[in-house]
């Protein structure tokens, strides 16, 4: 293993924001990793470091075909993750919005650019990044329609499902995006967590990634063949929301499946306690997403389901 | 009269309401309408004072109003009363999420509520005010795809500088570019900083907003002639980021003419008492942007400058 800053940016007031790769293995650029290009995904990473981990234990074992190099990025942006943002620290502006970057401008893109400037022409990059939406997720990969996603690899990643959807405006300036326009196939991997750490699901991601490079030939490991992976597209999934705010009590999880009409939360009055709307199932299906927070505004959405699909 | 656009309740005992005061002739008019929209950014105020002014002159002419104005002081109230820039809750920008979605996140479903009110418009003022960091000389800007159509309209509204930029894609989830598309021709307002009311650059653009509405028939009364705008077509626009991180002071004022080499301000280390950085105009011209908050780091925008002779 080899640890490298690979981009660096000064500061009067605190440490220099220092990023850093590790690189396994030599040779082609074979497959990138990503982990937090936010300071909240703490679960992603703590994915990458465990990852970092891992792969330093299997080089040491000789497990890398030779002429194939990795590299993890576990962090991007932890000095917005010391003082509790999500966003960068000064100006709040979202890194993963400024891809591919330009080196001689605004501060995050100047960022944007000095990382994809060291993680593109890999021919493989993952990324795990985070919703905007505050809930609970089945883990799995996700891609965007640019032409130039290939589904058949997503599955190598053994996760149970791969969504397809199509980008919109904003989705133009995410590295995932871009890997995809220069040449690299991207693929962002969603665990259930992003502020607090999930040790299931990410030891999930952790052997995913490694099933994944298994199956592409960078590594060399007996690993458990994972799922076969049903391929969605986003607008399978049937959004459920709610009609009442309140508090929301949550009464299946990620994963479980439902009835058409089945009860699947119960919203509270925050200062009466009394019941006052049920969230029912309009399909029979399997949750793929759930609100998480306590609290739910009129019209959230609070779950997404996959319709007509069974256990 | 005040109505009501789009609610949705929030958790506990409140409901997040965007209204609009309606401002209609009392013989019924001609059935022209003009929206002057702002408070997009929860932190950009310049627009506040121009709806507050706008109405109150409107009122003490009422006989000289020939169509409807529908003024919309906060797309985005909760980020206005918390001096949040997105949307609280969901830290989104919500100038990269229209046109909306009905069927969406509670975000897009209020976009989608917003275009809908809009839609039908004959013309809309979209009122911006930088951000905390940059103050703006005030200015129209609009993309090259809809120049053609929107420089005539621009040219009333009694601004400084029309800025014609490039088209990007992520430029798309804006309200002025969903707008666009539906027909509603929307001129974007820059002016002034975030956080401040600017009352002279207020006044200027709502005689300017007189004057648009005397060009549409929707003012018979007195209005101020238009002054005419620099167009950024008449020269090269520079920009001016810092290459180091601390404190910038700035060595000329906003709106200076500006020699080719001449200083616009100095990066100081108030820990080392030592100059970090000096930065100068690139050619010659107008400083139409300039830095308002004192910390930067690499890559903080300091200046634009339009090259030209502009004294």
């Amino acid at each position: 293993m080899r640890k490298e800053m690979i981009y660096q940016l000064g500061n009067t007031y605190r440490d220099d924001l220092a990023v850093y790769g590790y690189y396994f293995g030599s040779g082609e650029k074979s497959a990138c990793v990503v982990g937090a290009i936010r300071g909240n995904e703490v679960q992603q990473m703590y994915v990458c470091s465990q990852l970092v981990k891992a792969l330093k234990e299997l080089e040491e074992r000789g497990a890398f075909v030779s002429g194939n190099q990795v590299l993890v990025i576990p962090s991007v942006n932890h000095s917005s993750m010391n003082i509790g943002k999500r966003f960068w620290a000064v100006d709040n502006t979202d890194i993963n919005r400024m891809f591919p970057g330009y080196d001689q401008g605004e501060t995050t893109q100047r960022i944007a650019a000095g990382v994809f400037d060291v993680v593109q022409h890999y021919n493989y990059g993952i990324q795990f990044p985070s919703f905007y939406m505050p809930g609970d997720f089945i883990p799995h990969v996700r891609m965007m329609e640019t032409g130039f996603q290939n589904p058949g690899l997503a599955n190598l990643f053994g996760l149970p499902y791969v969504v397809i959807r199509k980008p919109k405006p904003v989705d133009t300036t995410t590295l995932n995006y871009n890997w995809q326009i220069w040449d690299t196939s991207a693929f962002s991997l969603y665990t259930n967590a992003t502020d607090r750490i999930d040790q299931v699901s990410a030891r999930q991601a952790v052997a995913s990634v490694l099933r994944f490079l298994v199956r592409t030939g960078i590594l060399r490991y007996a690993s458990h063949s994972g799922y076969i992976a049903t391929v969605l597209h986003e607008e399978d999934l049937k959004n459920v929301k709610s009609e009442a705010a309140g508090i929301c009590r949550r009464l299946v999880s990620p994963g479980q499946e439902v009835r058409r009409g089945e009860a699947l939360a119960e919203v509270i009055h925050p200062l009466e306690g009394e019941v006052t709307s049920r969230i029912l199932s309009p399909a029979g299906g399997i949750i793929f997403f759930a609100h998480n927070q306590p609290l739910v505004m009129e019209g959230s959405i609070v779950f997404k389901i996959i319709k007509r699909l069974h256990e | 009269m005040v109505k009501t656009v789009v609610s949705v309740g929030l958790p506990v005992d409140e409901k997040l309401r965007i209204q609009k005061q309606t401002i209609e002739p009392e013989d019924g008019g001609t059935g022209k309408r003009i929206c002057i929209v702002t408070g997009t950014h929860g932190d950009e105020l310049e627009g506040q004072y121009v709806c507050y002014e706008l109405g109150r002159r409107l009122r003490e002419q009422m006989e000289h109003l020939k169509g409807t104005v529908d003024i919309y002081p906060a797309l985005n109230p909760l980020g206005v009363d918390s001096i949040t820039r997105g949307i609280p809750m969901f830290d989104l920008d919500m100038n990269r999420i229209f046109p909306g979605s009905e069927e969406g996140p509670v975000p897009e479903y209020v976009a989608f509520k917003v275009i809908e009110d809009i839609r039908g418009a004959d013309v809309c003022v979209d009122i911006h005010a930088s951000n905390i960091f940059l103050r703006e000389i005030p200015q129209v800007r609009v993309s090259e795809i809809t120049a053609e159509r929107l420089l005539p309209l621009a040219k009333k509204l009694n601004i400084d500088y029309v800025w014609v930029h490039g088209a990007a894609t992520v430029l798309e989830a804006t309200l002025a570019h969903s707008l666009n598309v539906i027909g509603v021709p929307t001129l974007v307002v820059e002016m002034g900083v975030g956080m401040r009311i600017t009352l002279e650059y207020g006044n200027q653009l709502v005689d300017g907003i007189f004057c648009l509405m005397k060009e549409l028939g929707i003012w018979d009364g007195d209005a101020a002639e238009s002054k005419k705008p620099i167009i950024s077509t008449d020269g090269q626009v520079g920009f001016v980021n810092a290459n180091h991180p601390g404190i910038f002071i700035p060595h000329v004022d906003h709106w200076d003419s500006i020699r080719q080499g001449e200083v616009i301000g100095e990066i100081l280390n108030p820990l080392e008492s030592r100059v970090e950085e000096v930065l100068r105009a690139p050619w010659d011209g107008m400083v139409f942007t300039l830095r308002e908050y004192p910390v930067v780091n690499s890559g903080s925008l300091i200046a634009r400058v339009l090259g030209g002779d502009y004294h």
